[in-house]
């Protein structure tokens, strides 16, 4: 496996492989010293189309935790801005010998076309690219989800997950449906109508349009952040009756699991999908994403560079060996 | 005059009789039985097994000309339809500047005859700039030099629906025809395309089907209350072939067309983000592509056109939001139309010859092309060797852009040669060196 572009080129054992290495590394965090050697004297670039501090800031801190070379490549406006074209920016970063690309892009696909286009030899991994996916947050919220549920061991299996919100627009919603249902979670996802993709019915999950059905018993609650802006579009009339429709208060939170756990990708809201109690609870696990998202991070880092083992390569990614 | 007489010996015409064909003067002067004319005098085409189809006539080109002459010429693409068997192509009017003014048709017209290599018939645009707002004059492009019949804001939607019933009304007084480009634009805000699962699936934005059937089905009932005439541009979807397949069957004068790359290729391929598959409308399902050659072989769709669609590289190495949205067609449509029509049994070569000359000819009211290759009429053919196929080089193409869906992809059907007006502007499938000479 060479690339991370898509959340379904995880088969089951990849993934259970990188939450694992995460796990390992995870230790290195609560060392004195934060630092391995493995990645000295391999460049990672990180390239952003758009801001997102918490992202970039997760991968540079795991890539210089493996001891790689960070170059951050904030390259503002895009082909659509009239900006750098995408291909002279690849062929830029493939002169600068980048071993490793990760790329956040407002286009769906435009890690497709970095790995797919011959521009540039380096692996590349997706950070977000438009309303397509965002496969390394996914593997974080399995690694917290795991980690709260599980016992940070094995898998998710039967564990019953909603994904509340904007599923439309959310790459997070779409990896995180792949990842978790390929983890064995029963995921069901909630939203309005109108922020329901065509074709959902094939995805591996159950669809719902009403909140307070599903509840009950919940594992854990992901909610996704809704832009008030969706509401110009009429994908619902106004931000309160969103709010109160599917909104994460602490009456519906109360109706979940015991254990149960609220997660949200960030940034919050506040107010809007989940109320400020609810995101300040102690079952609330928003802060753990972010620590998880390093040690998630260097393990993808350290597997595409370090090269996975055979027997987890899934057929549908092309491999360097 | 030796040079300009031709004896095309032993072709196969559209009938499957075996026959020879002797040109002079721009005429088919005698079409007998293989073996029967004499070669006295004559240029002769040894044509034993190869297919004569009367000169191909595109009602959809994009020549880019004026303003996008890095993408195509005037020259240049004309050049492309000679290679691709064509006669005669119809030139959008979305240059820039926009052809909405009988200066800019004759403009087009002009660049057109002096390339010689077949007739260029500029398209008029229906609305200023393509704009849709104010109606562009109709009345000066028909009776310019050019004398243009079909009118299209292609490439933009005639939505309102009282500009849309005006301009079916205005182009009675001489004949015309609105060619409607169906896009309902506020259902395709920022559309990527087709909106089906997969489109969810890749977070690219939707382009439903129903944004295309609701306006066909809008703009029938218009040309039936107002009695006027309408051809719908590149219908994509299975759902448009039953609303046109219901307004002929109530006698409504409706025409539509359908595009070799909506005949062949579905919507999978945007799963390689690849925006060469990027075109307007978009490739749909495996569905839609079986209701379209089934429309087209019954005759509910009444021509293949190729929506030539010219983009500079640039234009399309990049995201697949930021690309541009068309391909190449000229070069490949009788291929894929060989491939997809013939192939199949839907379409024997009688009907390719329908589809591809008769009645595209008879839409734009092109006169001296889409007729039989019969004594006394223009000589306007195009003669292909079936048997051989052929692999699809994008820099090998005679179009100055390189934006081909079927790249490395065999195809059947090679053209042998191309005459227009009497005079080779193919031979030996090349693109023949004398270049017509036209007053």
């Amino acid at each position: 496996m060479k690339h991370l572009l898509s959340a379904s080129d995880l088969n089951y054992n990849s993934a259970i492989r990188v939450l694992d290495t995460a796990r390992e590394l995870s230790l290195v965090t609560d060392r004195p010293v934060k630092k391995l050697p493995t990645l000295r004297g391999r460049t990672v670039v990180n390239l952003f189309f758009e801001d997102s501090t918490r992202t970039r800031i997760s991968f540079e801190a795991a890539a210089k935790r493996l001891s790689a070379d960070v170059i951050n490549f904030s390259a503002k406006g895009s082909s659509l801005s009239k900006g750098e074209s995408l291909k002279d920016t690849a062929l830029t970063l493939q002169a600068m010998g980048a071993d490793a690309v990760v790329i956040r892009h407002g286009s769906s696909g435009a890690p497709h076309r970095l790995a797919s286009a011959g521009w540039i030899d380096g692996s590349i991994i997706n950070a977000g690219d438009g309303t397509h996916e965002h496969p390394t947050q996914a593997l974080l919220d399995a690694y917290t989800l795991r980690d709260h549920l599980n016992g940070g061991v094995g898998d998710l299996a039967g564990k019953r997950i909603v994904i509340v919100g904007d599923v439309l627009h959310s790459r997070v919603a779409r990896s995180n449906v792949i990842l978790l249902a390929t983890l064995g979670a029963q995921v069901t996802v909630v939203a309005p109508p109108t922020l329901v993709p065509v074709g959902i019915e094939t995805w591996p999950c159950k669809v719902s349009y009403d909140l307070d059905a599903e509840l009950d018993g919940a594992d854990a609650v992901m909610m996704l952040r809704v832009q008030g802006e969706r509401m110009i579009h009429s994908y619902f009339p106004t931000t309160r009756e969103y709010s109160r429709r599917y909104g994460l208060n602490r009456q519906r939170f109360e109706r979940i699991s015991e254990s149960g756990i609220v997660m949200h990708p960030g940034p919050m809201n506040r107010g809007m999908e989940i109320t400020a109690d609810v995101a300040d609870a102690e079952r609330s696990v928003i802060v753990d994403q972010v620590t998880n998202g390093v040690t998630v991070r260097m393990a993808v880092l350290y597997l595409l560079l370090g090269g996975f083992p055979d027997d987890s390569v899934d057929s549908a990614v092309e491999s360097d060996q | 005059m030796n040079e300009s007489k031709y004896l095309i010996k032993g072709a196969t015409l559209p009938s499957g009789e075996s026959a020879d064909i002797a040109i002079a003067d721009g005429t088919f002067i005698e079409v007998g039985k293989a073996g029967s004319l004499d070669a006295a005098g004559s240029t002769v085409i040894e044509a034993t097994g190869l297919q004569a189809l009367p000169g191909l006539v595109d009602l959809h080109t994009h020549l880019r000309e004026p303003g996008r002459e890095d993408a195509e010429t005037v020259y240049t693409g004309s050049q492309a339809a000679a290679k691709g068997g064509f006669t005669a192509v119809h030139a959008m009017a979305n240059t820039d500047p926009v052809a909405d003014t009988a200066g800019v048709v004759e403009q087009v017209w002009r660049l057109g005859r002096e390339a010689g290599w077949c007739e260029v018939r500029p398209v008029g645009a229906v609305t200023r700039g393509l704009e849709g707002e104010h109606m562009a004059e109709l009345g000066a492009m028909a009776e310019s030099a050019a004398g243009v019949t079909m009118f299209s804001d292609d490439g933009k939607c005639v939505s309102d629906a009282v500009l849309m019933r005006r301009a079916l009304e205005y182009v009675k007084a001489f004949g015309g025809v609105i060619a409607q480009h169906a896009q309902e634009p506020r259902l395709t805000e920022n559309a990527q395309m087709n909106e089906s699962p997969l489109s969810g699936q890749l977070g690219l934005t939707g382009w439903p089907a129903v944004a295309e059937e609701a306006i066909i089905a809008r703009d029938v009932l218009l040309t039936q209350h107002v009695n006027s005439r309408l051809h719908v541009c590149h219908v994509s979807t299975a759902g448009s072939v039953e609303v046109v397949r219901w307004a002929k069957s109530k006698g409504i004068n409706v025409t539509a067309e359908v595009t070799p790359h909506h005949l062949l290729l579905t919507d999978e391929l945007a799963a390689t983000y690849n925006p060469v598959y990027k075109v307007n409308p978009p490739l749909r399902s495996r569905e839609d592509v079986e209701a379209l050659r089934a429309g087209l072989a019954d005759g509910t769709i009444d021509a293949i056109a190729t929506d030539h669609a010219p983009h500079p590289t640039e234009d399309k190495e990049c995201e697949w939001d930021a690309a541009a949205f068309g391909m190449l067609g000229l070069e490949t449509a009788l291929s894929v139309a060989i491939h997809t029509m013939i192939e199949t049994g839907l379409l024997d070569w009688q009907g390719v010859a329908d589809r591809m000359s008769h009645a595209p000819a008879n839409i734009g009211r092109v006169y001296g092309q889409g007729q039989p290759i019969a004594t006394g009429n223009a000589a306007n053919l195009t003669l292909v060797d079936a048997a051989t196929k052929w692999t699809v080089v994008p820099r090998d193409l005679a179009s100055m852009s390189t934006n081909t869906p079927y790249k490395a992809m065999e195809l059947p059907g090679t053209i042998q040669a191309t005459f227009y007006q009497g005079v080779p502007t193919v031979l030996d499938a090349q693109l023949a060196q004398q270049k017509r000479s036209e007053a």
